[in-house]
């Protein structure tokens, strides 16, 4: 049997693996837990628990270059309608209603090791209360 | 392992298979993480509809107005903008200053306010690698701070000196004036502002507690305050000669 | 073309103690660096000397002095494989080493020192085609592949790859033509500065290239031969002596044209008399430093007979070479921030942000050990790959390279 034929039941081995492995599923369906970030009293995100979680970064990396580059503003997956929301209170802050983000992002970041790198730039704090209904966050 | 040669090839390929089925493992893992996404749909019926390249912004300054020392423009845009400073002035960031213009000859001077020219043939533009700086379709430079890597190439490049590059980590920035240390900043002419309607910060701050030496606006309207002073006036820009279409008119230099 | 000797290329070998010991060294060189980049990172540039007046500072001296000596570093090759010079094609190997490992450190110093290295992917991803940034990312990734498939038709056995050794050293040279017209273009395009915005900076770079390129070479080949107690024959070191005094006329040759056309504009005249007479530091470095040891000691030790051949005066023309180089790039890059940009010509101007004032620089700690950093890389890449793979060849020696060869001609 030669190196050829070999590499082919390689590559037809990682395939079979590959469309087996790329089926959507439920996390917890594979026994992980899950970080639960806590959430705002006042109701729905813009999409599903599910849909941000696996697709906030997109929203946002396309909202940005419309918002930065082409001007438009008060699109729907805004950073700070997510801050708005998402941010809770600060413990030791001098301002009562000062809020942060952080710990909402940090909940489910830290568990995957991701670095956020938006508040690098990003303030990541509020002194806006909280939004009473979707769409009303600056 | 003896000497037979199909023996060692075996053994090959037992370890050939085994590498492949860890790096196949380790391939499937990264590639639950890049599901196609569902397509985004953004532009909701609130949001506005950005630039427009039928307007130039543009700013008007009449030096004659500027009182000697009186920098309200500056604090101005320090304060709306958030960038302060931490006391070292080689590092700190200048968004907008004030440059005394002597003449020696005449010994007259004259107190200039400078900022981002927001040329329409901008040279921070030309020499941006990934292309971070560029300019809005309504003549507005920016920084793209998701693009900036810090190279500084565009404060080489400018010649009014305008960008200032961010030395030490920014904290408590403004909502809407994000700023981060590495990347490179200047003036915006308060887009912010500007996309909800409003004006700049110092020219609203000269009208309300300076001499009302500012006044901006679309150039490219001609019904506009700021169109018709330029055309009726005589104004300059700085270094015109370069030929870069500066955005920003100056009175009196 | 000369028969020659058939060359035998060899790995260098024995004397670990030693070896080891300068690899540890330059590995501590190195880890500094990295130490340095680190800092710059988490606390900003704050802590180094640049500042919002002097925006590129010692480490941009260092990773482009590297830069354009790489690229005149593969000119040996050059010489054997595009201009027919025989003689040079046993040292065609170590120049295309040595040419990756000059670019490979420079280019690692200029992505340590970025504000934001994280972003290297955004760099590499994202163009805007009207930035000489941006054709130099291109520039010089095309030139590690090219030069790699060079040296690989150099060394391979096969001749099914060897016969395009011609093509790929044409490749090659034409390659770091425009990569180095791209290095002098990334000043010669800026419009703002006085001391810049002059077509002139291109060819200028070449020229610097060939003469830093072969000092570092000259160098480089005598250390190691020394090290691999290999000879070294008089015949090459004096071609090369001879090529770095020619190079280094070319080079002393543009300045002056720069320089003079500047004097003769009067709108010239105040960037001119700062790098000239009034600029302190930069003044001195100009007349002593690019000069002084980078041009006259050269050519004098270059060219007078009783130098011509001999490996002392040789290596001291290339030391010196290589000074005069660096200071001719700090006056080029630091001294050409540290002039004011002119916003109001003919008046007099001050504020808040520097205008109008020269802008004070000192070279800071961290700044520094970035760029030595990177020389420390290149070296170590060169000490590897000479380790590793037949580079060097077994003797260099007069009778060894050219039996016909009777030595460097005599003046006329």
């Amino acid at each position: 049997m030669g190196r050829l034929s070999a590499a082919i039941r390689v590559l037809v081995a990682a395939a079979a693996l590959l469309a087996v492995s790329a089926a959507p599923g439920r996390a917890e369906e594979g026994g992980v837990t899950l970080a639960r970030p806590p959430l705002p009293a006042s109701g729905q995100c813009l999409e599903p628990s599910e849909t941000m979680r696996r697709n906030h970064m997109t929203y946002l990396l396309h909202q940005r270059d419309e918002t930065v580059r082409g001007g438009i503003r008060g699109a729907k997956y805004s950073l700070r309608a997510c801050i708005a929301c998402h941010a809770q209170s600060v413990a030791a802050s001098a301002d009562p209603a000062k809020r942060s983000v952080l710990p909402f992002c940090a909940a489910c970041h830290d568990y995957a090791a991701v670095t956020v790198d938006c508040f690098s730039c990003h303030t990541p704090t509020t002194v806006e209360p909280l939004p009473v209904a979707l769409g009303s966050a600056p | 392992m003896t000497g037979r040669p199909d023996e060692r090839v075996d053994i090959e390929r037992r370890r050939l298979l085994t590498a492949a089925g860890r790096g196949g493992v380790a391939l499937a893992a990264g590639v639950m993480l890049m599901l196609v996404p569902p397509p985004v749909s953004v532009v909701a019926a609130a949001a506005t509809a950005g630039a427009s390249n039928k307007v130039r912004w543009g700013l008007l300054i009449d030096t004659g107005k500027c009182a000697d020392g009186c920098d309200v423009c500056v604090s101005a845009c320090r304060t709306e903008n958030g960038w302060g400073g931490s006391g070292n002035l080689e590092t700190d960031p200048q968004w907008i200053r004030t440059v005394t213009v002597k003449n020696p000859n005449s010994g007259s001077q004259v107190s200039v306010p400078v900022m981002c020219q927001h040329c329409a043939e901008p040279p921070c533009v030309d020499v941006c690698p990934t292309g971070a700086s560029f300019k809005r379709a309504d003549g507005i430079v920016l920084v793209d701070k998701h693009a900036c890597i810090g190279c500084r190439y565009c404060m080489m490049a400018c010649p009014y000196k305008a960008r200032s590059f961010v030395h030490e980590a920014v904290t408590d920035q403004k909502p809407y004036a994000p700023r981060g240390q590495g990347t490179v900043e200047g003036c915006t002419f308060c887009v912010h502002r500007l996309d909800a309607g409003g004006t700049p910060a110092c020219v609203e701050a000269c009208g309300a507690s300076a001499g009302g030496a500012m006044m901006f606006g679309d150039l490219n309207d001609p019904d506009s305050a700021i169109a018709r002073e330029v055309t009726r006036l005589v104004t300059t820009r700085i270094r015109a000669d370069l030929g870069l279409d500066p955005g920003v008119h100056y009175r009196g230099i | 073309m000369a028969a020659g000797k058939r060359i035998v290329y060899h790995e260098i070998e024995g004397r670990d103690g030693v070896y080891y010991s300068l690899l540890g060294l330059l590995g501590l060189v190195l880890a500094g660096g990295l130490a340095a980049a680190w800092r710059m990172e988490h606390a900003g540039h704050v802590i180094t000397g640049m500042s919002n007046q002097i925006v590129w500072g010692t480490p941009h001296v260092f990773a482009v002095f590297l830069i354009v000596a790489a690229s005149g570093a593969l000119n040996v090759a050059s010489l054997s494989s595009v201009f027919g010079r025989d003689i040079y094609k046993p040292l065609a190997r170590l120049s295309g080493v040595l040419a990756l490992a000059l670019l490979t450190g420079g280019l690692a110093v200029l992505v340590l020192d970025l504000g934001r290295p994280d972003r290297l992917i955004v760099a590499m991803t994202h163009y805007n085609f009207k930035s000489i940034f941006a054709w130099n990312i291109f520039l010089y990734t095309g030139f590690v592949v090219v030069v790699l498939a060079y040296l690989w038709a150099m060394m391979e056995r096969h001749q099914a790859v060897g016969r395009f050794t011609g093509a790929a050293g044409m490749l090659a040279f034409l390659w770091r033509l425009v990569l180095t017209t791209g290095t002098g273009s990334i000043f010669g395009f800026l419009v703002a500065r006085q001391a810049y915005d002059a077509a002139i900076m291109a060819p200028l770079f070449i020229a610097m290239s060939l003469a830093f390129g072969t000092a570092l070479f000259l160098l480089v080949l005598a250390g190691t031969c020394a090290f691999a107690a290999r000879p070294l024959g008089p015949a090459l070191v004096g071609r090369l002596q001879r090529l770095l005094g020619i190079f280094v006329a070319a080079v002393m040759y543009l300045v002056a044209i720069q320089h003079l056309t500047n004097l003769y504009a009067p709108e010239h005249r105040g960037v001119e008399y700062f790098i000239l007479a009034g600029g302190g530091i930069y003044t001195a470095l100009f007349w002593l430093g690019q000069v002084g040891l980078g041009g006259v000691v050269p050519l004098w030790l270059a060219f007078h007979p009783a130098a011509r051949g001999r490996l002392a005066p040789a290596l001291a023309a290339a030391a010196a070479a290589v000074a005069g180089g660096l200071a001719q790039l700090y006056v080029i890059i630091i001294g050409g921030q540290a002039f004011p940009l002119l916003l109001f010509p003919g008046r007099e101007v001050s504020s808040s942000f520097f205008d109008g004032a020269i802008a004070a620089y000192s070279p800071s700690a961290m700044e520094i050990m970035l760029g030595l950093a990177g020389v420390a890389l290149s070296l170590s890449l060169v000490a590897v790959a000479l380790r590793t793979l037949p580079v060097l060849a077994l003797s260099l020696a007069d009778a060894d390279i050219d039996p016909h060869c009777r030595g460097p001609a005599k003046a006329a």
